[in-house]
């Protein structure tokens, strides 16, 4: 052991292993699922619903991965957004049409439309909000075990939605709202916001080059940095192209970004974020450390809740009604994600990225297995066994790495 | 060299060349000695000198093919293929480590035959398991209750139950890896005649300590590791306590305590009638006592005599279950919580690292800044390259040896993790410093350095409060002594005042007499 003299060598380019493996997974079964398809399930067209196909889950795995990495679960996360999904429709299709006209009357039916819809996605967002702070407030301050909390609170949920629906499907859901969930930008606003993002990414590259001169640590040449920051802005721009080559980008897979991005930040450049991880890996020693433990965990509750919140609405417009299955064992399908994409059950690890990749590669299965016309039995089946299968591979390369 | 001497004699153990690399590191390097059969082996090194990776090697933690060279043991090669130590017990070698690993809701008997239960057809034959348990207990004059629940055992006693454990396997090597960092004075020795009497009944003993005297009192060889070789192994007798320390260290260490201008200043903290209730009992009875700025307040104890719980009660551990009145500066305080405390200036490195100081998976430089992010954060992000130049700058100070800021925690040493832990609580600039023994399972290279460090704190005028296990560290460090037992101060000694007598005579000034004294 030499004393510590190295520092300077500030990590390269993070080389997460695990989360590579899992792109190469991914890459293969796209592969396999392309070739068993003959080439459909690799069109721009099925690559752009896959990508709609996955927001929904993903933005609960999003969540999920905070609250996971605490040591904690929520296994309400599908009933929850049923229940928010049944109160958006109710407010649109039932109560809305019955009082907004005559508090407006001046208003066209079109724009009566979208006030109806920025109204019930506060509200949504509020309630989503709400039932996050509730469970977590009993989580964190109550001392019931997460698991209990959360799996009252799945089954206190469905109960909501099975009462506001009384069993039927609820409709119509204003046009603006089945937007949010099915519309595409056209080209040019896709191209620009690809234009945006690399002029940010190459922003970011030179500020941390600054920055990192700034504090005397060492810096790669600029060469390298800069080539980092082209493949990154050709896979953004590659991205928008394949989308713009069927319809555009779909704007549920623009919000997915953004918050994914939001989400990421969250956890690797705020404090809030060290604190998750922190109180995740010891608990104690985070408490000791002057962590406020109880607020951390309630925090992340009342986050997964904000982001069941834009799960419901995207929910609603997606489906285009409020149903009674819907958000239906979506709690697992998140958890899924999050634990094949490297979030350990035990607390303290896991990323954002990964939970994306995670819920990305379970939806591709199911994806590929839907186009292929297999049955749903089987589709149940192969994607247990591969979920198992992924974690136990994470848990031997693990092991491996600590002998 | 003492060597020769044992080459003469049967050996039950021979380590030829045994060299074991980690990503970046050599562990263990051309490693080769032998331990004679019947014979109780000292193994001592600095943190990060090898032991324990050759202790886990010969315990089956790492197989057969994670390693070069080779390792006979009755001159059969010993090769084991999983990681499991089902492989060495099978061969007659057991390892107790220095935290006892044991079942706390069963009994002492139940765990010591956990595994191995003797059955009839599938069902526990409970008298014999008690009646065996009773056996052992009497023939190695374990003094243990066998029915009682581990959890209720002291951690010494815990360790004999799992010395007891391994000595139902019939095992012919017990290698004990620290097992008295956690013990106190009174259980040591009482651990000692153990070993004696395991001898005498035949058990080779490998034995590892930081506590140099005990080398002394017990075995019959010591082997000095450094940086992962061997620097020589040698007959007791021949040897002292100093020539072991410069075979450590590589150097003369003339002195244990490095010497000190204390200057108390002005009266920084005061407690007056501390008592704290906590699960129904008076874990703390009306404690009072002042600490000085530049001070350094020892607070010497037993094991459960309540000073870990007069410590954390002033960090703010026990919240409202507290009373009596804390001052700091002359000002009336309510501490309810660490953060209370923090806000105070006042700093705890607690007694158990691994539990309670450290996230053990993350990086070591999040482990440094969790406690002061604040400094370099504002509400929406962290500065991580000033972050980074700061924790440089501690870990710098404290000289912790790393590969790097970015390795994770868990894999330093113990000596190094301890800097971690202290790094961080310095850079939170307390003006009251509490030290839970923060040497324990130090080696004695580290444990100078970091004496060194809280010299250096309480010349810059901060208070220090530490706790020590080790009399002879609490003497050769404190201004004042505070002696605690069953909840109460029972004296309070000047240094020139202080001898190790009068101090162990206060802390067993007990209404209840101690279990072995």
């Amino acid at each position: 052991m030499k004393p510590l003299n190295f520092i300077h060598k500030i990590k390269k380019i993070k080389i997460d292993i695990r989360a590579y493996t899992l792109i190469f997974a991914l890459l293969i079964i796209w592969l396999l699922f392309g070739s068993l398809t003959g080439g459909v399930f690799l069109s721009s067209r099925n690559f752009s619903n896959l990508l709609r196909q996955m927001t929904i889950v993903s933005f609960l795995s999003i969540g999920m991965t905070l609250v996971i990495i605490t040591g904690n679960i929520d296994l309400s996360v599908g009933s929850m957004i049923g229940f928010i999904s049944v109160i958006a429709a109710y407010l649109q299709a039932v109560m809305f049409p019955t009082f907004l006209p005559g508090l407006f009357p001046t208003l066209s039916v079109e724009l009566l439309g979208i006030l109806s819809t920025i109204i019930t996605i506060i509200i949504c967002l509020l309630l989503g909000l709400l039932i996050g702070i509730c469970q977590g407030y009993i989580v964190a301050y109550g001392g019931v075990p997460a698991f209990i909390v959360t799996l009252g609170g799945m089954l206190v949920l469905r109960g909501g939605v099975l009462g506001v629906t009384r069993g039927k499907t609820i409709v119509p859901i204003e046009d603006s709202l089945r937007l949010i969930a099915q519309g595409y930008l056209s080209k040019n606003p896709g191209i620009l916001i690809a234009v945006i993002a690399i002029i940010i990414i190459f922003l970011i590259t030179l500020q941390s080059r600054t920055k990192k001169k700034q504090y005397g640590l060492e810096i790669k040449p600029l060469p390298y940095d800069l080539v980092v920051a082209s493949v990154y802005s050709a896979l953004v721009l590659g991205f928008v192209l394949i989308m713009n080559s069927y319809k555009g980008l779909q704007i549920p897979v623009l919000i997915m970004t953004i918050i994914a991005i939001l989400f990421t930040y969250l956890t690797n450049n705020t404090r809030f974020g060290r604190y998750i991880y922190a109180v995740g890996g010891n608990r104690e020693a985070a408490r000791l450390s002057g962590i406020n433990v109880q607020s951390v965990v309630l925090k992340t509750y009342a986050l997964i809740g904000l982001l069941g919140g834009v799960a419901g609405i995207v929910l609603t417009g997606y489906v285009a009604a409020g149903t009674t299955s819907g958000g239906m064992n979506y709690e697992l399908s998140a958890i899924g994600g999050c634990v094949m994409g490297g979030t350990s059950l035990m607390g303290g690890i896991g990323t954002v990225f990964g939970a994306l990749m995670g819920t990305l590669l379970m939806t591709s299965l199911e994806n590929g297995m839907s186009v292929m016309n297999m049955s749903v039995f089987w589709q149940y089946i192969v994607k247990g066994l591969i979920l198992i299968l992924a974690v136990y591979v994470d848990v031997t390369s693990r092991k491996n790495k600590s002998l | 060299m003492g060597g020769n001497n044992i080459l003469k004699d049967e050996c039950i153990l021979r380590i030829e060349s045994v060299t074991k690399d980690f990503p970046g590191i050599r562990a263990l390097s051309n490693v080769s000695f032998k331990i004679k059969k019947g014979d109780i082996h000292g193994l001592c090194g600095e943190n990060g000198a090898g032991k324990s990776t050759l202790v886990k090697i010969l315990a089956g933690v790492y197989p057969h093919h994670t390693y070069e060279g080779k390792i006979y043991f009755n001159d059969k090669e010993l090769k084991f293929t999983s990681s499991s130590i089902e492989e060495a017990i099978k061969e007659g070698i057991a390892t107790v480590y220095q935290e006892p690993v044991l079942v706390p809701q069963m009994t002492v008997g139940e765990n010591i035959f956990l595994g191995r239960e003797p059955e009839d057809k599938g069902i526990i034959n409970w008298s014999k398991l008690f009646s065996d348990t009773k056996k052992i207990l009497k023939k190695y004059e374990l003094n243990i209750p066998f029915f009682a629940k581990v959890s209720t055992l002291s951690v010494g006693q815990q360790q004999m139950v799992e010395i007891a454990k391994a000595l139902v396997q019939e095992i012919k090597l017990l290698i004990l890896d620290e097992p008295t960092s956690a013990l106190n004075e009174a259980e040591v020795n009482y651990l000692m005649e153990i070993l004696k009497n395991l001898k005498d009944n035949g058990v080779t003993c490998i034995y590892i300590s930081h506590r140099l005297e005990e080398f002394f009192r017990i075995t019959d060889n010591i082997t000095v590791l450094r940086d992962g070789r061997v620097v020589d192994t040698v007959r007791t007798v021949d040897t002292s306590e100093e020539k072991v320390i410069a075979m450590m260290v590589g150097r003369e260490m003339k002195k244990r305590f490095p010497v000190r201008n204390s200057k108390p200043g002005e009266k920084i903290l005061e407690v007056k009638d501390l008592s704290v209730l906590a699960q129904r009992k008076m874990v703390i009875k009306n404690v009072s006592f002042d600490l000085r700025k530049g001070e350094i307040l020892g607070i010497a104890g037993l094991m459960g005599s309540g000073r870990t719980e007069l410590v954390t009660a002033i960090f703010g551990e026990y919240g409202k279950h507290v009373t009596g009145e804390i001052f700091l500066e002359g000002k009336p305080v309510k501490i309810n919580s660490a953060r209370d405390a923090m806000k105070y200036g006042i700093s705890l490195v607690p007694e158990d690292r691994k539990k309670m100081g450290l996230v053990l998976i993350q990086e070591v430089f999040k482990n440094i800044s969790l406690s002061n992010l604040r400094k370099f954060s504002n509400a929406l992000s962290i500065d991580k390259y000033k972050e980074l130049k700061e924790c440089k700058k501690y870990a710098d100070y404290l000289t912790i040896k790393t590969p790097s800021l970015f390795t994770i925690t868990e894999s330093l040493s113990g000596g190094n993790q301890q800097k971690v832990v202290i790094a961080k609580w310095l850079m939170s600039n307390p003006k009251i410093l509490i030290l839970d023994d923060p040497t324990r399972g130090i080696d004695v290279g580290t444990k100078y350095e970091i004496y060194n460090l809280i010299n250096r704190l309480a010349e810059n005028g901060v208070g220090i409060i530490m706790i020590s296990s080790e009399l002879e560290e609490i003497l050769g460090m404190s201004d004042r002594i505070t002696v605690m037992c069953e909840g109460e101060c029972t004296g309070i000694l000047d240094r020139k005042d202080a001898t190790q007598e009068r101090i162990m005579a206060l802390a067993s000034t007990t209404k209840r007499s101690h279990s072995y004294s």
